[in-house]
């Protein structure tokens, strides 16, 4: 693989607030790209689950949603700084991927599935309707920074560094994993479950590993959302649209690669936020219809995403010119 | 007598949960395929029901009828059009697919007929009926046996019928069967509709006594899992008698916890199942 078109891509995330500091409208592109950052780190933890081990998860939100309230939870009720609440829900996340993966992978993969849906909405229930974790209205952050340890910042300019950084390093723990004996074992794993196991493969114990992984980087998205808007309540931490976002922007940018999600991320956001510019509130309604389409399609003629896409069509280019030149 | 009267208000909503449950397990029976859009399907079913009395009024003869059509007709479609070609596809497409059509009925069904619930005229049917003390509405009973009735048909159509026995041949073994002369094809498309009609026909059937609004599909498709999970997945009987249980279920603890329990308890008992016993009560390991 070249080295070239990696260097670029850093060099022009890392430009990017700078770049557009002089428009009329920085805070906004800046604040964009951060959510960009932010849905791409959802997506590619994600992505370890559902793309490489192949385990589709259709609540992830429930990771997510630790991540995002444990931390304010600290906050509101003995007022320690947010950033305590982090490692909190990494390890909450941890246990409930233990709890549903240690059942369901024994079984065939739509059980994961099926029940990955189902704790995420008995989360969703239970938290709306318990005054300790806000039931329906929420949890609030810190109104103004108290010191530097509550992460409060009036540009988004730093919250996107602290995205760029924590992406980085999941792209860096996700490239690791593929060179490693479980990016091998979880690429077998996907491509039949019963093969790889009578080669060996410990398959219910990588995918389990595989489930924490992602649990655990899914549970950081949610703590960095949390802390960037400072509030959380059941829909914006714990909703099946969380888990929407997710899946759909790795899928749509290639399930199974490593810049996928970011390609998706980098799709989607900005067009949700057009959407939502032009068409007011009412256009949320309609974003979630074009995302329903757009999964239906990719899984109907695309299942590889758009890199996949690219690839082939790199590829028939390629063949093309070969034949012109052999001609 | 008010645990009694809970009791038969359970039981009878609960046939109505076996028919939906039933259409999802024949689909996976047929292809081990997960319907995520099961429950926009009973959704649909409800509008399907509010636009016939609207526009065309009648009974629930009616507009029971017409959430079937309808549903059946929509089942058959998006089986040519989406599930022929996702399914021996990765799983990420099995699973995406239909997850997606889910958000796409969904968010459709909320543009079209706003996020408001709705209920049918009350007119359409209505009254109690005392039976020795127990207060039962004749919707409740209407749903309730209409959905017995039919939960039941649809066993003997797969079990003693000659549609049925081709249905069965194809979930058996889909080359043998074509060898045999079966389309599968057709088979698989005539499964994917009378899932459909099954769940259009259940939510017509609910939404005589209850309001709806597009949002209810997520909490059915939930509760056709639980269903389908207890009785063993791919078994109709099992189902049956599953979703008589869990509507049980969820009335007694709505009874004794609580009206918003009622879901925690059901969505619990499925986890508790996955850890205790995945092959449910009827289905082999």
């Amino acid at each position: 693989m070249k080295r070239w078109p990696l260097f670029a891509l850093a060099a022009a995330l890392l430009a990017y607030p700078w770049l557009v500091a002089g428009t009329d409208s920085a805070a906004f592109l800046q604040d964009t790209g951060a959510l960009v950052l932010l849905a791409a780190i959802g997506a590619s933890a994600w992505n370890i689950v559902g793309g490489y081990a192949g385990q589709i998860s259709v609540g992830h939100a429930m990771f997510f949603g630790a991540g995002a309230y444990l931390p304010l939870l600290v906050y509101q009720h003995w007022q320690l700084p947010p950033l305590v609440g982090v490692p909190l829900g990494v390890a909450a996340s941890l246990v409930i991927a233990v709890f549903i993966g240690f059942p369901t992978f024994r079984l065939v993969g739509h059980y994961f599935s099926m029940a990955t849906i189902a704790v995420a909405e008995l989360l969703r229930i239970v938290v709306g309707n318990w005054d300790f974790l806000g039931a329906a209205i929420g949890l609030q952050g810190p109104a103004t920074a108290r010191g530097w340890y509550d992460v409060i910042f009036r540009s988004a300019v730093p919250y996107y560094y602290i995205f760029l950084a924590v992406l980085a390093l999941l792209i860096l723990a996700t490239w690791r994993m593929q060179q490693s004996r479980l990016g091998y074992y979880l690429g077998a794993i996907r491509a039949g479950e019963r093969a790889a196991r009578s080669l060996g493969v410990p398959v219910r114990r990588y995918k389990l590993y595989a489930l924490m992984l992602s649990a655990g980087f899914t549970s950081l998205a949610g703590s960095l959302y949390a802390l960037k808007t400072g509030f959380v309540d059941p829909d914006s931490g714990l909703g099946i649209l969380v888990s929407v976002q997710m899946i759909i922007t790795a899928a749509l940018g290639g399930a199974g690669t490593l810049f996928g999600p970011l390609l998706g991320a980098a799709i989607l956001v900005p067009l949700q936020t057009a959407t939502n510019t032009w068409l007011g509130g009412s256009g949320s309604g309609l974003t979630y219809i074009v995302y329903g389409g757009v999964i239906v399609l990719i899984a109907r003629f695309e299942p590889g995403g758009l890199l996949e896409l690219w690839h082939r069509l790199l590829a028939a280019r390629r063949r093309r010119a070969e034949v012109r030149h052999a001609a | 007598m008010i645990l009694l009267q809970v009791i038969a208000g359970g039981l009878l909503l609960g046939a109505v949960y076996a028919l939906f449950s039933a259409g999802l397990t024949l689909i996976w029976g047929m292809m081990n395929f997960i319907n995520f859009a099961h429950g926009e399907f009973v959704m649909l079913g409800m509008y399907a029901a509010l636009l016939t009395v609207t526009w065309v009024g009648g009974g629930p003869g009616v507009f029971g009828f017409a959430a079937a059509l309808a549903l059946f007709l929509l089942g058959v479609l998006i089986y040519f059009s989406l599930i022929k070609q996702v399914m021996r596809g990765p799983m990420l497409a099995q699973i995406l697919s239909t997850f997606g059509l889910a958000l796409l009925l969904r968010y459709a069904a909320f543009w079209i007929f706003s996020p408001n619930f709705v209920t049918l005229p009350t007119t359409v049917l209505s009254g109690t009926v005392d039976l020795g003390g127990i207060l039962l509405t004749v919707p409740q009973l209407v749903a309730g046996s209409v959905a017995a009735g039919l939960g039941l048909g649809m066993h003997l159509l797969l079990t003693r019928t000659a549609v049925g026995s081709e249905l069965l041949a194809v979930a058996e073994d889909r080359n043998a069967a074509m060898l045999m002369g079966i389309r599968p094809d057709r088979m698989q498309a005539l499964a994917w509709g009378l899932s459909a009609a099954s769940a259009g026909i259940a939510g017509a059937l609910m939404a005589i006594s209850f309001p709806f609004s597009p949002a209810v599909g997520e909490t059915f498709a939930l509760t056709a899992f639980v269903v389908v999970t207890l009785g063993g997945f791919g078994s109709v009987p099992g189902a049956m008698l599953a979703g008589l249980i869990v509507g049980l279920i969820q009335a007694l603890s709505a009874y004794w916890f609580g009206p918003i329990y009622k879901d925690v308890v059901v969505y619990g008992l499925f986890v508790a199942l996955l850890w205790l016993r995945p092959q449910g009560l009827l289905g082999k390991a």
